[in-house]
């Protein structure tokens, strides 16, 4: 049976050059990169080559860059981080209605220990309004945490314009963004756009589970969230998980440089109007919940009337793979948060699938996809 | 020129059918545990059938109980940090030694310097032991955690756990081990040893690096550290480390398996390892007990008048990788706590050397570190200032 993956908002496949470094630093007993001796030095410059490839991609410095398991660990550790590092400034911290649940949680959490968190509205395309945001800013605000392209969505947060706005209103906010699913997809310059902390994920550009890292500008003082053997510079303690760092390096190489001209993945954007296009002539009723100008990977549709996991086991049936929403919610969130939040009629909600997808993807697939979409959607009307 | 690898105890090599077992899930199997298709699914079950395997190798007695972490580090704050957010309530009073890992160590100073918690760090004997009266002595009526290393990364001793467990058993407290340096080398059996929280990690029994568990028996209460999505029954957070995951899972399988005779092979050489030193070198001191209360891997020695390093490099430049401390602290120039805390002198501490044996030493590694060892502690005396001859 033909397979088509489009669930790649969800986790990617490794490269074969990924897996190929992997499979050599995983067998040729490469020592603990803390080490003194000769295989620990070897690691050592796989940590180095892997810190310089981030950082060139974002235009930062090797020093800024962190390594943790993830993005889920990199979200926590920034927020909690500035909150407790900085509770003597104040304790406010804004972030907003459809953020990832990684960081949604995290401030559940720090709202238990008696932190007050703003959490902005959205419009209809899941973006926050600046006007709220800067009305939210207090003296005692030491965190704004902002999700820079929607999971569930795809829509772009303007953080290039939200980093000075912050920082014009009070100077000693930290402005953190969760870059996971923007990071390789398009233009993201946390040094250029006034960004403190920003949170990247291996897995979601075709490198390894269980490695992320954290950008964070040189002189931010924060508190680990792990402690022990003070590796990371003491901000992540744990022995390196060198085989998914040593992974890490050729999935951020085969990224694209993006500028300020060309500031997208044009290749997905081709796959993107090619989809929409395709859907549209098919299925023109189709409700698309992504905005027109976001990402050039995510694509949400609902079908009012049906049950979006049926879709996905139905469309399953057929070797495709797509889901109806972030893979990473909490259990209690039986809607999507995110739908929600932006006022999505709740038999909208219940009848969304997203379609994410990777440059790897192929037309024909699409055509397939859009095909069998259609009998099954014949199927149940 | 000879390699010859004796920092086991630091990092171990990856066993070839740990990563026949990790690799079809980076390549085909790569779909997201959380996702609700077959290919995913795959992988959601090769995460429950390592938990299954994990759980066997401590005898745990339901797999559930086990949660995937990034490695030890990770299983040591959440069991530490977790536990005591929990019960913080109860009380703010934790027990802990004066040689455990720095995960706990920093860890405890974390909870005491910032959080408002008491914590008594236990002395241990010249060879390393906690007692377990000094642990009855230290309960009070607000303790609520104790956590005491199973055995010890730098010099070996391993801990009267199931004594210790005997006794808190008596009262409402947690009891947490670090048993990250065990597993893998000596049985581990949580309701032997009657722990409710044990730590554990892949890469030092020839798994992966990356990944590691915590053993969390069933109704004791954890505030997760990492929030996020409803991963390991919403106690841990974030994408699996699926390949990570089948690697330790297969590591735990192998270590099962050759938990006796591993054990047997490596003590062998270790002891063969102590008795040439000891015979070889004059004015050595052998750090941690003899025999059966030692780790199978471990030969930890003080040489007097020279600094561990020296020896280290030396030993590198033959090709032969060893430690002196533990790895995550090799770095540093302050003396080793743990060699403090079992008596030996500033100066003496900063001379040891430690060797960690795994199943790809051989006879012939021994014979040749044996060999060279003395003429490089002769050399490094002739030039120190201190040594007389």
């Amino acid at each position: 049976m033909k397979e088509v993956y489009l669930d790649n908002s969800a986790t990617t496949r490794p490269l074969p050059e990924v897996v190929e470094y992997m499979t050599e630093v995983l067998t040729e007993n490469y020592g603990n990169p803390s080490s003194l001796h000769n295989k620990g030095l070897a690691a050592e410059r796989i940590m180095k080559r892997a810190r310089k490839a981030i950082a060139r991609k974002l235009g930062v410095n090797p020093g800024e860059v962190y390594f943790t398991s993830g993005g889920t660990e990199s979200n926590n550790l920034a927020i909690k981080g500035v909150a407790s590092t900085y509770k003597n400034r104040g304790r406010h911290l804004i972030t907003s209605k459809v953020e990832h649940a990684s960081v949604i949680d995290t401030f559940t959490a720090l709202e238990e220990e008696g932190y007050e968190v703003t959490y902005l509205n959205t419009d209809k395309k899941g973006l926050i309004s600046l006007d709220e945001l800067a009305n939210a800013i207090r003296p005692e605000t030491t965190l704004v945490s902002l999700i820079h392209v929607n999971n569930e969505l795809g829509s772009i947060n303007p953080v290039e314009k939200i980093g000075p706005l912050i920082k014009n209103i009070n100077r000693n906010t930290f402005f953190h963004v969760d870059g996971v699913q923007s990071f390789g997809k398009i233009l993201l310059k946390p040094a250029d756009w006034q960004i403190d902390l920003l949170t990247i994920s291996a897995h979601k550009i075709h490198g390894p589970k269980g490695i992320g890292a954290l950008y964070l500008k040189k002189g931010i003082e924060l508190k680990p969230l792990l402690h022990g053997g003070g590796q990371e510079k003491g901000l992540r303690s744990g022995t390196e998980n060198l085989p998914g760092i040593a992974g890490f390096i050729p999935a951020v190489e085969s990224l694209p440089d993006f500028t300020s001209t060309s500031p997208r993945y044009e290749k997905l954007d081709r796959l993107r109007d090619y989809f929409l296009n395709r859907l549209k002539e098919t299925l023109p009723e189709t409700v698309i919940n992504s905005p027109e100008e976001g990402a050039p990977h995510i694509i949400s549709l609902s079908f009012p009337g049906l049950k979006g996991e049926i879709l996905v086991h139905s469309l399953e049936g057929e070797g495709i793979y797509v889901s109806t929403r972030s893979a990473c919610h909490s259990r209690n969130d039986q809607k999507s948060h995110v739908l929600k939040a932006i006022n999505l009629p709740p038999e909208y909600i219940d009848g969304t699938i997203r379609i994410s997808l990777s440059r790897f993807n192929k037309e024909e697939e699409i055509d397939y996809t859009i095909a069998k979409l259609a009998e099954q959607i014949k199927l149940f009307f | 020129m000879n390699k010859i690898y004796l920092d086991h105890a630091a990092t171990t090599p990856v066993a070839p059918e740990v990563f026949k077992a990790m690799e079809p899930y980076l390549t085909q199997f790569y779909g997201n545990p959380s996702s609700i298709y077959s290919i995913a699914q795959k992988a959601a079950m090769a995460v429950s059938e390592a938990r299954e395997k994990v759980a066997a190798l401590i005898g745990a007695d339901d797999e559930r109980e086990i949660i995937f972490t990034s490695g030890g580090t990770e299983a040591d704050n959440l069991a530490i940090k977790g536990a005591a957010m929990a019960l913080q309530n109860k009380g703010k009073h934790i027990i802990t030694s004066k040689i455990e890992h720095h995960a706990v160590l920093h860890t405890c100073e974390y909870l005491e310097k910032y959080l408002g918690f008491d914590i008594t760090y236990l002395d241990v004997d010249d060879e390393g032991f906690v007692s377990p009266e000094s642990v009855a002595e230290a309960i009070r009526e607000d303790t609520i955690l104790v956590t005491i290393m199973m055995a010890n990364n730098e010099i070996g001793t391993i801990e009267p756990i199931k004594e210790i467990g005997e006794i808190v058993e008596k009262h409402d407290i947690y009891f947490h081990t670090d048993a990250v340096q065990a597993v893998g080398q000596i049985p581990v059996d949580v309701n032997e040893l009657k722990v409710d929280l044990l730590s554990l990690s892949a890469h030092k029994f020839n798994g992966p690096k990356g990944v590691g568990a915590l053993y969390i028996r069933k109704g004791t209460r954890i505030v997760p550290q990492i929030s996020g999505g409803a991963q390991e029954r919403k106690r841990r957070a974030g994408t699996e480390n699926v390949p990570g995951i089948v690697g330790l899972g297969k590591a735990a399988e192998i270590a099962g398996e050759k938990l006796e005779s591993k054990a047997e092979e490596v003590s062998r050489l270790r002891d063969k390892l102590i008795q040439g030193i000891e015979e070889k070198i004059n004015e050595v001191v052998l750090n941690g007990p003899r025999g059966k209360d030692r780790l199978p891997n471990n030969v930890n020695f003080c040489f007097r008048y020279v600094e561990g390093e020296s020896i280290l490099l030396n030993l590198d430049m033959l090709g032969i990788a060893a430690s002196s401390g533990s790895a995550c602290t090799s770095g540093s120039l302050d003396p080793s706590h743990v060699l403090l805390a079992i008596g030996r002198p500033h100066e003496t501490a900063h001379g040891s050397l430690r060797l960690t044996l795994g199943l790809d030493n051989t006879e012939e590694d021994i014979d040749y570190l044996l060999e060279v060892l003395p003429g490089i502690i002769q050399k490094l005396r002739d030039m120190s200032p201190l040594y007389e001859g």
